[in-house]
């Protein structure tokens, strides 16, 4: 489990060990079932809005379980290239959140899982998740990379839209949440499932694949001791099995093995073997026999092998022709057993030579492994006369002696492999015409077939589907055989077809040798009478221990009967561990060795067809009157290219390599996955989305063309760090793209697909367009229907988009992309301006819309919430963060698509949610870290001590670390200097407070890797040693020196020696730093009743804390009170109602104070204790103190000054009209027109919610008038997200669009008493005059007038158009850059009521991470002043961004408002008299970093 | 001996010293020329760090921060840049030429980028010589 500092295992309490395969845990927590909540909350999801929640919760006083389930925290967001519309590079930005993520006390990070049950109820559930295996030990693992490098496994690299690929071992990006890697499984490939031994194919095949052929050797000796045998003669089931057979043909897997067993040997390093004592007598050399001798030679036991045949390897060496399998192979490996102490004693059958007594008394087990050596008969007439041979037996002739009696016309009987071998041998001694006779057809025969092939290619003929059923003798020798014809009937219990005789087909085949092989069984003999025997004449042994009777084991053929090579020596491991079981005294048991689990199943996609390289044969001339080998070995570029064929079918191929590899020992291949049960109060859903997948809209050729992308990889392609470091380039040619085509609204506002609008796309292309501009030279269009960029500043960054960086805007949905043959470009026919124009681009980008996350659907089942009818979270306008259970929150993209901002407020709102329901328990089950009282050194001399980190290889392999020790020692104050191999490993953490403790030292420096990441490690273990977290200093001799110079092993020294030198002249001017506390008011002042401010107000209320609110009317409500219905979920909600129902919770609440008709008039103070002095309408004054302020005064409905609005009654705007519907209005026809001043000049940004609002009204007016005309006249429709279905609606209904231009706004004007509207249709090109009998204009919303008076006097800033400017437009959308103030509702910028809930509630969540402490903590490097030197010119005062410096008149002198600083250290290089300073980076300690740089 | 020029970088510890380690974790090659000086914001450089650098010795000043409109602390980098062109100009007054002091915008995902700059800057004071104060 992922925790520094803590270890999750502690917490952990096994609470079921029933079941092996399910390690259940459970944390101490769940303890406390008998309270009523619990004080937890698990947040199921670590994209950007999970992350955030998290965060707001964790610093709230909660304990937070963020579950993600893959390996990194971070979502989609992480993928970005850079985000609209500041154009931030998303990871600059992320990443200090998942750093802070990983790294908080309170928040329990576990990855790689997924929720698996939950019981109980809002305030307790119990949870149960599932974690996954990472296969690497998150306290262990380095992340240096090295495992990487040697993993044989490429797979599409998920991080790159399988842009490029990445190694099975992994790391999600380089800046992953855990920092470490992980391995990625699919589960038991079938060919290793397949093999009766087991061995690990994908291992072995995925090292040859990539050359490395000494250590594919190593992975196929683990489990096979003949492996150039078995690459020869393995009847090689696993290729039967090949997952590449769904493809084309099978991997060579028999031909790979035996390619890399003959060629290449291990280095005999061997280990000394300790030797039990104990020994083993085996009878048989065959492969059951020699397997077992092996295995228990390895593990100590002395094993002695008797043959009763003048040659060792039973039917390998007597069955088995040489041309199939050469003596010198079979004597190597049978040598490299015996090299491991084994002894084969020959010509020495039991039963005849030694007694099986004998044995028992010599030897502590014994084990039978004879083989079946004895033909069967065919029980027909003839079988004794002259000239009929049973196939062993021929066999075992020729292979012994090399002499051999032939005939000229031979029959061979039979059709498994020893009737091939036979029919071969006959063939090479000089036989003139060979005849296989089968009963069943080719199909059915049991040998090899490319046995059966290589035999007909060298002259034996076949006759299948013909039975002997009598031997016909002459003159005392065979002069033919009877046959029957053969049909097949039924399949019998073998599966094959059973062979039927076909009456009156007999026939007489000529023939003067006949040889029987249709199966042997083993000469048992020597046992009769004292072991059972079965029917079929094979010995009884147990089948799951191989036990005959005590001490006697048996296996091989001598138990199945005849099998094959790996079958018997899967026996033979078997008994090995079963006889090596008995040695040690231990009860035996079933014997499992081989690796189980779940197979590795899924759909091969995209891959491309590759035939089969075959072992290359010796022609047939050459071969058919010897016995050379057949099969020629594979070449080492066959072998790699056969290799690469593999699938890899698990993903990791567990190769090991990567074990071998980590010095850190951080991975392990045996994890299993845990199930983990906690407690936790409240559950927060963050869990994102997916991307439609572009495939489903065929028409766009995605996955056909290879020029069509997809936007998420398109902006992989942008990122610098993506496939080809930000300069997109085409699959089909690698050129860089000139026009770019960009199709919007794919799988999005389309009734095939997704008829919701997925808000962020039009946005996300534009600001790929301009992003592609600024990388290359290149013309980008975007083909939309209408353009929606709703968002804050978004318009601006439309407009910029097209008349700065010329972006190409074609209003018109392509309808479909045609690929020009041979050159890859692609042509895009659409209509525009009535005209059908034609186009040609080279790269074509489908913006895909956003869909439900993937197994949602059983989420919601286990989680017990609705889903909408697309599969997003069901919530109501005015719960927006509630999901249908009690309990359970949602945010971000889960809850509807939407865009980062709005995830993250609404991730913060989510929280503020779960914090009300638990706020009794806030602050039970967090933990607070312990020190021993810090050590004053202020006295001591510098007393340094230097740890050099080695990094496994990944800094001493370049870095000479034993040199930059001892040239460290020679630095003055440096009294030790350590090195080590990892710096950050926990026992290194001891070493070094240890040698605090020991040396007196005051200073640490650590020399490892980027104190980005390691800082706060090494700070909290020296401060656990007593030192103040300061006196710490990191060089980065790694990240910026070891892995950039790799190769350049002298200069990279040379620059490490300069960095550390460097630091420990800083680190003498160290000092230690207190950061400075502040005491929390622990209540709210919040500006602005209405719907923002009162849901603040109740949410920091219900959360426990004490609120002033603040409204300058004399009724709370705002805007809202000329709201009657909201459209949306349900489709009708009565405003008014709801309004009424927030104003009584309000006045109800004890905790809430309304001050109505007041204003402020001067605030002072900073976070944690502002003072606002309050006026109210009868000019009395009161001050209020709080520890935070919620900036909540809302926004206006501009009064407009055109479309005769104010000099015709009939012209109306649209919150006037609600009035008209709720008093039942009597219309007929009736205009609406958009944007009114909004996105012109005056007010350049989009509204928001005219064109929704719009549509609501004109559905109210259809419902109350069915036969009203509606016309509503626009310019885009901006019905984002689910607010889309409304919009289809209303056309369904008959309401009429007609869209105008900017430059040719509708003209309204009065002729005689009847309104004229006049507007130019641009598709029609043609005017179209209306007369309404009333005009509703859909006019902006504007900032308050005195916006400008409130930011002076908080010290925040407005953005161009008059609202107010968070201090991060994506990741701190409420927040400001003065600590302590907060933002909500329409003053923030125009928004929906429930966007501006689920804002309101942000704000509060933000606001209760203050005001849930006692104290604000500022930084530890902040500014200071001094007073001396400082000439008052105030120059500090103006850079400082957070107003943290101020003039303090009473005392005359500027000073630091510490809490504010940020650290920034701006201020201090403004300073021309140096009397400002930034601590931890003062200009002596930067000064004496370049003077200890150029000392030399 | 050929000569290696020696240049002091300061980086920002948000953007640029995160692409720094980027260039490290990506395995980017880069010339072993530079000394890194971490400070938390583009801001922060004085103007004495730049002259004290080169005055001591080194033959290239490099300072380095987040692109303009992503600094950490909001503006830092516009106040870094201001001060670039005030302090190329001072350092031009001394008699040094300009070139050796440098400006660039580095991201925390532009590992290519910083490698990059190291090395066409190391390249270019190779070309330029080794400072020479006494001259």
């Amino acid at each position: 489990m992922e925790r520094k500092g803590f270890s999750l295992r502690d917490e952990l309490k096994v609470i079921s060990l029933g079941d092996f395969s399910r390690r259940v845990f459970s944390f101490r927590n769940s303890g406390k079932k008998e309270k009523e909540k619990i004080g937890a909350v698990l947040v199921l999801g670590g994209g950007i809005a999970g992350v955030q929640a998290s965060l707001d919760l964790a610093d709230s006083g909660f304990r937070v379980y963020l579950v993600e389930k893959n390996p990194s925290i971070g979502g989609v967001m992480a993928q970005l290239d850079k985000t609209f519309p500041t154009n931030d590079c998303s990871m600059c930005i992320l990443s200090p959140k998942l750093v802070d993520v990983g790294r908080h006390p309170n928040i329990e990070l576990i990855t790689k899982a997924d929720l698996e049950r939950v019981e109980g109820k809002a305030g307790n559930f119990k949870v149960t998740i599932r974690k996954d295996p990472r296969y690497v030990d998150l306290e262990k693992c380095t992340a240096c990379g090295d495992c990487m490098d040697v993993c044989p496994v490429e797979v599409d690299d998920e991080y790159q839209e399988g842009l490029t690929k990445r190694k099975a071992i992994y790391q999600f990006f380089a800046q992953s949440i855990p920092n470490a890697f992980a391995v990625e499984k699919r589960g038991i490939p079938r060919c290793r499932n397949t093999c009766p031994l087991g061995m690990n194919v994908q291992g072995y095949t995925a090292l040859i694949a990539n050359g490395k052929f000494k250590e594919a050797l190593r992975v196929i000796r683990e489990t096979n001791p003949l492996p150039s045998i078995c690459g020869r003669v393995c009847h090689h089931p696993c290729e039967s099995e090949c997952k590449r057979n769904e493809i084309d043909e099978p991997i060579a897997i028999a031909s790979l093995k035996r390619f890399v067993a003959d060629n290449y040997d291990l280095d005999s390093d061997r280990e000394e073997i300790e030797k039990t004592g104990k020994k083993v007598a085996i009878i048989g050399s065959g492969p059951a026999g020699l397997t077992t001798a092996y295995d228990l030679a390895k593990i100590g036991h002395t094993a002695v092998i008797f043959e009763s045949m003048p040659v060792a390897g039973g039917m390998l060496a007597l069955g088995i022709p040489e041309y199939r399998l050469p003596r010198g192979v079979l004597e190597k490996e049978i040598n490299g057993i015996k090299a491991l102490g084994v002894r084969i004693q020959l010509n020495t059958e039991i039963g005849k030579d030694l007694s099986l007594d004998d044995l028992r008394k010599e030897f502590d087990a014994v084990f039978i492994a004879v083989g079946a050596h004895v033909s069967s008969s065919l029980n027909i007439p003839g079988e004794d006369i002259k000239g009929v041979v049973h196939g062993v037996d021929f066999l075992r002739s020729e292979n012994l002696k090399g002499k051999i009696e032939v005939g000229k016309k031979v029959a061979v009987i039979g059709g498994g492999n020893v009737a091939i071998d036979a029919a071969r041998t006959a063939i090479r001694k000089g036989a003139q015409e060979v005849t296989l006779v089968y009963r069943r057809s080719r199909k059915e025969m049991p040998a090899h077939e490319e046995e059966i092939e290589e035999a007909l290619e060298e002259g034996v003929k076949l006759k299948e589907l013909t039975n002997p059923v009598g031997i016909l003798g002459g003159e005392g020798r065979v002069v033919g055989i009877k046959c029957i014809r053969m049909k097949l009937g039924e399949p019998d219990e073998s599966g094959r077809r059973r062979p039927i005789p076909i009456p009156d087909s007999e026939f007489v085949l000529k023939a003067d040798q006949i040889i029987i092989a249709i199966g042997q069984s083993p000469g048992l003999s020597f046992v009769k009478g004292e072991f059972e025997l079965t029917g079929r004449g094979i010995l009884k042994a147990d089948p799951d221990t191989l036990e005959v009777s005590k001490g006697v084991f048996a296996g091989g053929d001598a138990v199945t009967g005849p099998a094959t090579v790996v079958e018997a020596m899967a026996s033979g491991r078997k008994a090995a561990i079963s006889i090596d079981r008995y040695l040690g005294g231990k009860s035996l048991e079933k014997v499992e060795f081989k690796k189980t689990g779940e197979i590795a199943e899924f759909e091969p996609m995209d891959i491309k067809k590759e035939k089969r390289r075959e072992q290359p044969l010796l022609p047939v001339k050459k071969r058919v009157n010897n016995f050379e080998e057949v099969r020629q070995n594979f070449d080492e570029k066959t072998a790699i290219e056969e290799a690469k064929r593999c699938l890899n079918c698990g993903i990791c191929s567990e190769c090991q390599e990567c074990v071998e590899k980590c010095e850190a020992n951080a991975i392990d291949h045996e994890m299993r996955e845990e199930f983990i049960q906690f407690n936790v109060g409240s559950i927060i859903l963050s869990l994102g989305f997916d991307e439609f997948d572009p495939k489903l809209k065929g028409e766009y050729g995605y996955g056909r063309y290879k020029n069509v992308v997809s936007s998420i990889e398109f902006e992989r392609m942008l990122s610098a760090t993506g496939p080809s470091g930000g300069i997109p380039r085409r699959a089909s040619d690698g050129e860089i793209p000139k026009k770019i085509a960009f199709i919007q609204c794919v799988g999005s506002r389309d009734e095939k697909t997704n008829p919701y609008c997925s808000s962020v796309c039009c946005m996300y292309s534009t600001k790929q367009a301009v992003i592609a501009k600024e990388h290359l030279d290149v013309d980008c269009s975007i083909f939309f229907m209408d353009m929606r960029t709703h968002g804050k500043e978004f318009e601006q960054y439309y407009n910029r988009a097209r008349d700065e960086y010329r972006v190409d805007f074609i209003r018109c949905r392509a309808p479909s992309i045609e690929e020009i043959p041979n050159s890859g470009d692609l042509r895009i026919t659409y209509e525009e301006d009535g005209k059908l124009r034609d186009e040609i681009f080279d790269l074509v980008v489908l913006s895909v819309g956003l869909k439900p996350p993937k197994g949602v659907e059983k989420l919601s089942e286990i989680l017990g919430i609705e889903l909408n009818k697309y599969g997003f979270c069901n919530t109501s306008n005015f719960k927006p963060t509630e999901t249908s259970r009690e309990g359970i929150f949602v945010c971000g993209a889960f809850q509807g698509p939407k865009d980062i901002p709005e995830s993250v407020t609404q991730a913060s709102g989510a929280a503020s949610r779960a914090g009300a329901l638990l706020s009794s328990e806030r602050g039970t089950l967090i933990r607070e870290k312990e020190y021993p009282p810090e050590r004053d050194v202020s006295w001591e001399k510098p007393r340094i001590g230097v740890f050099v980190c080695r990094c496994g290889i990944n800094i001493a392999g370049v870095v000479n670390v034993p040199e930059v020790v001892e040239y460290t020692k020679t630095f003055p104050n440096v009294v030790y200097v350590e090195e080590n191999l990892f710096t950050c490993s926990q026992d290194t953490q001891e070493k070094i407070k240890e040698a605090i403790e020991k040396y007196k030292l005051n200073r640490v420096v650590v020399a490892s890797c980027s104190p980005r990441t390691h800082e706060s490690l090494f700070r909290n273990t020296i401060r656990e040693a007593g030192l103040n977290p300061y006196l710490f200093e990191m060089v980065n001799i790694r990240d910026q020196c070891s892995w950039v110079h790799h190769h350049e092993p002298e200069e990279a020294t040379e620059k490490a020696k300069e960095l550390i030198r460097m630091i420990v002249a800083k680190s003498r001017l160290l000092e230690p730093l207190k950061r400075e506390r502040i005491p929390v008011k622990d209540s709210a002042l919040i500006i602005g009743g209405g719907v923002a401010g009162m849901t603040a107000a109740l949410d920091l209320a219900n959360q426990g804390y004490n609120v002033d609110l603040i409204e300058r009317d004399g009724e709370l409500g705002g805007h809202m009170r000329d709201i009657y219905t909201v459209i949306g979920n349900p489709e009708k909600l009565d405003a008014q109602e709801y309004l009424q129902h927030l104003i009584n919770e309000v006045n109800k609440n004890r905790r809430i104070i309304v001050h109505k008709n007041s204003e402020i008039s001067d605030i002072e103070g900073h976070v944690g204790n502002f003072k606002a002095r309050l006026i109210d309408n009868k000019k009395r004054e009161r001050e209020i103190e709080s520890g935070i302020i919620i900036v909540s005064t809302g926004a206006l409905e501009y009064r407009p000054s055109e479309f005769l609005y104010g000099k015709d009654k009939r012209v109306v705007t649209q919150s006037e009209l609600e009035k008209l519907i709720k008093n039942r209005m009597d219309f007929r026809d009736i205009v609406m027109i958009q944007c009114v001043n909004s996105r012109d000049q005056e007010h350049e940004y989009c509204s928001r919610i005219c064109c929704t609002v719009a549509i609501k009204n004109a559905l109210r007016i259809k419902e109350q008038n069915p036969d009203a005309n509606i016309y509503i006249l626009y310019r885009d429709m901006r019905t984002y997200g689910f607010r889309e279905d409304f919009y289809r609606e209303a056309r369904e209904k008959g309401i009429l669009f007609i869209r105008y231009e900017e430059n040719e706004k509708p003209g309204v004007e009065l002729k005689g008493n009847s309104l004229m509207v006049s507007v130019t249709d641009p598709l029609l090109k043609e005017k179209v005059i209306l007369k309404p009998d009333l005009l509703v204009l859909s006019s902006a919303i504007v900032p308050q007038k005195d916006n400008k008076e409130l930011s002076k006097m908080l010290k925040i800033p407005l953005n161009r158009d008059g609202f107010f400017l968070e201090a991060h437009m994506k990741l701190r959308p409420v927040d400001f850059s003065t600590d302590g103030i907060f933002v909500c509702g329409l003053a923030h910028s125009p928004k929906f009521i429930d966007e501006t809930i689920s804002q309101a509630s942000a704000a509060a969540s933000r606001a209760s991470t203050i005001l849930s402490k006692d104290f604000v903590e500022a930084e530890g490097n902040i500014a200071f002043i001094d007073p001396e030197i400082c000439v008052k010119c105030l120059k500090c005062i103006d850079v400082c961004p957070y107003s943290a410096i101020e003039y303090n008149e009473e005392k005359d002198r500027v000073e630091v408002i510490e809490v504010m600083c940020k650290g920034c250290g701006l201020c201090s290089a403004t300073c021309l008299s140096d009397a400002v300073q930034q601590r931890h980076f003062t200009n002596e300690q930067i000064c004496a970093q370049i003077n200890a740089l150029m000392e030399r | 001996m050929k000569f290696k020029p020696r240049i002091v970088a300061f980086l920002c510890n948000w953007c640029s010293y995160a692409g720094a380690d980027l260039a490290g974790i990506s395995r980017i090659q880069y010339r072993p020329n530079v000394r890194v000086i971490r400070v938390m914001c583009s801001g922060r450089i004085d103007p004495i760090f730049v002259l004290k650098s080169l005055q001591q010795g080194a033959d290239g000043v490099l300072i380095a921060g987040c692109h303009p409109g992503e600094c950490h602390y909001a503006e830092g980098n516009y106040f870094a840049r201001r001060r670039f062109t005030l302090m190329k100009k001072l350092i031009e007054f001394a008699g040094i030429d300009p070139r050796r002091l440098r400006l660039e915008w580095v991201s925390a995902s532009e590992g290519k980028k910083f490698a990059d700059v190291i090395n066409e800057m190391t390249e270019d004071l190779e070309n330029m010589g080794s400072i020479n104060l006494k001259d």
